[in-house]
């Protein structure tokens, strides 16, 4: 096939549940493609000499080489030139900002003008996984010789996993204290289940149990052990602690009922399942109109959750406009398809309660753009005297998280941003005290996911040579010889 | 996998409990808190670990039943299991020798107060206890209470025992004595502790509380436990459950423990039409 004829092949869009039904329940809302679906769309591809898609790929994944192999119907390959990077792909692909990384410079997007009908490389990456999956069995790479080393691991969301992963491949004996009850971080308890189902996390965790990876649940660093008894008894710690402290937008009203943080209302529902409650224990609060306030991911898990929580009406309340909203493109565009109305350029002052102490609405203030701020967008500022009210019997505060305090307010010796973030070599993942790497969003505040692996993936690198070497000092011009192939 | 190893009824509904929990016995100081999920779909709940036993690696938790988790709780017996206990979690008690120390319990509070009362007796502070119960049968840890306390005074609010009223009208009668105390240790019912807090404010005596708002994780990552103190806004799980008194919104911790009444009368009518459980609407009553 010549690229010409690469080029008309139109971008195939992968099935989904229809909006009106699928509010009603909890299941995913693309359907997947067949293989002659993932074949077409990777004949799209056309095997660019200087791929910038790789580029664009924070871990580096060989796109056109894992594209080629499904073109030829070699799924296996497929799977296995794309877990030489990354080892969660049904996850990446399905929750990567794909618009913004591989996507983006890929140059079908560019010929078309529009990243959006790029080579869809994040739902190739999410068919070629769930195919493996629906194998039934998954191929386990050959057993390593023990190395006799032990490493703790704080932490289960995609920077520990990703670390537990390469280190047991290692050779090394690994062992991951999770402070919840189930494993994932952000994936199990944030994400819903409608856009990254649970048993896709819960089979991840399975995988990386069969290797031999050892999980304790149940277990809070910092409280149920202090991290100095981890370091005592562990030859190396990697902290991947995540983002975990909701912010409060710090206005009146915000303690009245029927007003939580994200973090809160998403835990609840997907967690502890709460739409299934009574079959559940854990319940959540209800309204014919729910207010979410934040322009990001989570957000719109947020407004989307409220619907298929029973809303009649779900708002997203954002200070900016949307192109400058840090959500997906997918989120948004799906969010938009269910129903859930965008108020943009509004932010909330005050919260109303009634008499019992429940939320009753909300006092906006209308918004305009104007000069750039620090992040390069137009800083958002209030139009005086233009506030008004807007009812509501629920609002969702999600305008994000910051680092979880709760190991380095532990362990003082452990250096810290301003803002909480854990301070590390960034080649390395190494942190002020020996032995102990950190990564994901402990490291960077909130961010993505595939940027959590990368970190994690960095980080049990250098672990490895520490574990190996011993060599703590100028680890990371030791690890220089293969940053390359590292990035 | 957590393991009953002993279990004894305390009161009507009252139950203690000893649980094999190792990792959460071994670094537990007074004054920390575990969250408990009784079965693999249940829910989070935080009860505060009463004692330890180190060499059995046992804690201690007694628990009332007052809604559907906790009754099913009751069903069980020694040899069941459970499925999560995570902790100790929550800040220690600070435990100080300051001279006088007044412990107040109202109910269930008992529980958490008795391990407060124990430290602060065994740092060598001079220990009055007070202990409030509706009722004579309701009222526990007695003579518990008696061997870390150097007095203890029992209100009863129908008189069955001790003094007829309030925690309240003992607080007073002992400053009217004479009695000066250094600070005062009051946990139970938000109502209670409200009081408590308002009185020894007049009579200029610190004073430490323990928060009971709904939590999650336990774990500072929802916020949904979060309290206002002193004006400010504060994750009950990490930064307390203990704070002063004197600060504590009261009002608005009553009100955000109303949050899911509608539900938890949900979920106890759901569980008592699936096991036939008669208590269950005994319970439901009481949350009307
Ligand atoms: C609702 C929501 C939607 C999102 N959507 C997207 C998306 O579409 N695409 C995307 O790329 N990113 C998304 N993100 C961001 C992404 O999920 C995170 O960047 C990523 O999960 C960070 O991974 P992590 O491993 O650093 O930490 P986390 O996933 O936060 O995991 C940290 C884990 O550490 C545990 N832990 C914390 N403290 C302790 C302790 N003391 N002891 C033991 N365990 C502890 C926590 O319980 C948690 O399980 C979203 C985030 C949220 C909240
Ligand atoms: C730090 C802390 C320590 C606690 N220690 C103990 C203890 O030692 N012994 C004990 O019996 N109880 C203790 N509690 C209270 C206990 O957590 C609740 O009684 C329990 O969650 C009720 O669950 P349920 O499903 O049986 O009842 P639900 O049906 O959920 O609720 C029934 C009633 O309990 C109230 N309630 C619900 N959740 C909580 C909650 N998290 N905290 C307080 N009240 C709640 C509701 O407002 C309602 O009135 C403690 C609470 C906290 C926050
Ligand atoms: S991991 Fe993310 S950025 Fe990399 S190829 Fe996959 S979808 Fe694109
Ligand atoms: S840039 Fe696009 S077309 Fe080129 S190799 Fe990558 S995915 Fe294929
Ligand atoms: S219980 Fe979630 S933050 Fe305290």
């Amino acid at each position: 096939m010549n690229v010409k004829e690469r080029l008309k092949i139109p971008p195939t869009l992968m099935p989904e549940q229809d909006p009106t039904d699928r509010i009603t329940n909890v299941e995913e809302v693309p359907l997947g493609y067949t293989p002659e679906m993932a074949m077409l769309e990777a004949k799209r591809c056309l095997q660019c000499k200087t791929a910038f898609c790789v580029e664009g790929c924070p871990v580096g994944i060989d796109i056109p080489g894992f594209i080629q192999l499904i073109e030829d119907g070699d799924f296996l390959g497929a799977i296995r030139k794309m877990k030489e990077r990354n080892l969660l792909p049904a996850i990446c692909g399905r929750v990567c900002p794909q618009e913004e990384q591989c996507q983006l410079v890929c140059t079908i997007g560019k010929a078309q003008k529009d990243p959006c009908k790029a080579v869809m490389i994040g739902k190739l990456e999410g068919f070629i996984a769930d195919w493996e999956r629906e194998q039934g069995e998954y191929e386990l790479p050959p057993e390593v010789k023990s190395s006799g080393r032990k490493v703790a691991i704080i932490g289960s969301g995609p920077a520990g996993l990703t670390v537990a992963g390469d280190l047991i491949r290692f050779g090394h004996k690994v062992t991951v204290f999770e402070a919840l009850h189930k494993g994932g971080g952000v994936l199990v308890y944030g994400i819903p289940e409608f856009r990254l189902p649970k048993a896709i996390v819960q089979g991840e965790i399975d995988y990386l149990e069969k290797l031999g990876v050892n999980f304790r649940y149940n277990f809070v660093v910092g409280k149920t052990a202090p991290v100095t008894k981890l370091i005592e008894d562990y030859d190396a710690v990697f902290i991947g602690t995540g983002a975990g402290l909701p912010r409060f937008m710090r206005v009146d009203g915000e303690n009245l009922l029927g007003v939580l943080s994200a973090n809160e209302y998403l835990t609840r529902a997907n967690l502890m399942k709460a739409y299934s409650f009574p079959e559940t224990d854990t319940p959540i609060v209800t309204g014919k109109k729910v207010i979410t306030v934040g322009g990001g991911n989570v957000a719109m898990d947020c407004a989307r959750t409220a619907l298929r929580m029973g809303a009649a009406r779900s708002l997203i309340v954002y200070r900016r406009a949307e192109e400058q909203m840090p959500a997906r493109l997918e989120e948004i565009h799906h969010a938009r398809e269910e129903g859930v109305e965008f108020h943009l350029l509004q932010n909330p002052v005050s919260l109303i309660g009634n008499e019992a102490g429940w939320i009753s609405g909300a006092s906006l203030i209308k918004m305009e753009l104007g000069e750039p701020d620090s992040s390069g967008r137009r800083r958002p500022v209030p139009i005086e005297g233009s506030e008004f009210t807007e009812e509501t019997d629920v609002l969702i505060v999600a305008i994000g998280n910051s680092p979880n305090p709760l190991v380095p307010a532990s362990f003082p010796a452990l250096e810290v941003t301003r803002w909480g973030g854990v301070v590390v070599n960034e080649i390395t993942g190494q942190t002020s005290v020996p032995g102990v790497f950190a990564g994901g969003d402990i490291v960077l505040g909130a961010a993505t996911v595939i940027l959590a692996m990368g970190h994690g993936r960095r980080a049990a690198r250098a672990m490895n040579l520490y574990l190996s070497s011993g060599r703590w000092v100028d680890l990371d011009r030791a690890l220089d010889l293969c940053r390359a192939e590292v990035r | 996998m957590h393991e009953i190893l002993f279990k004894e009824e305390l009161g009507p509904d009252i139950h203690l409990y000893r649980f094999h929990a190792p990792d959460v016995a071994r670094y537990r100081e007074p004054g920390q808190f575990v969250i408990v999920r009784i079965i693999d779909e249940g829910e989070r709940i935080p009860i505060t670990i009463a004692d330890v036993n180190r060499d059995e690696g046992s804690i201690t938790l007694i628990v009332q039943s007052v809604g559907k988790t906790t009754l099913q709780m009751a069903g069980m017996k020694v040899g069941d299991t459970i499925p999560g206990i995570t902790g100790p979690l929550g800040v220690p008690t600070h435990i100080e020798k300051v001279g006088n120390v007044l412990c107040v319990g109202g109910g269930i509070g008992i529980a958490p107060l008795y391990p407060v009362a124990k430290a602060m007796k065994e740092i060598g502070n001079r220990v009055i206890s007070i202990l409030g119960a509706r009722s004579s049968n309701l009222l526990i840890l007695e003579k518990e209470m008696m061997d870390v306390s150097d007095k203890v005074l029992i209100t009863t609010d129908d008189g069955t025992k001790g003094r007829k009223g309030l925690v309240t009208d003992a607080i007073k009668e002992l400053v009217d004595q004479g009695e000066k105390f250094d600070l005062c240790v009051a946990m139970g019912p938000p109502i209670m502790m409200k009081f408590v807090s308002l009185l020894t404010k007049e009579f200029s005596i610190p004073t430490v509380v323990s928060l009971n708002p709904i939590m999650i994780d336990g774990t500072g990552m929802c916020g949904g436990c979060r309290v206002t103190v002193g004006g400010k806004t504060k994750f009950a799980c990490v930064d307390g459950p203990e704070f002063d008194g004197h600060q504590v919104d009261f009002d608005e911790l009553m009100k955000r423990l109303t949050m899911y009444t509608s539900h938890e009368k949900q979920s106890l009518d759901h569980y008592s039409s699936k096991t036939g459980c008669r208590l269950a609407g005994a319970l439901k009553e009481d949350l009307e």
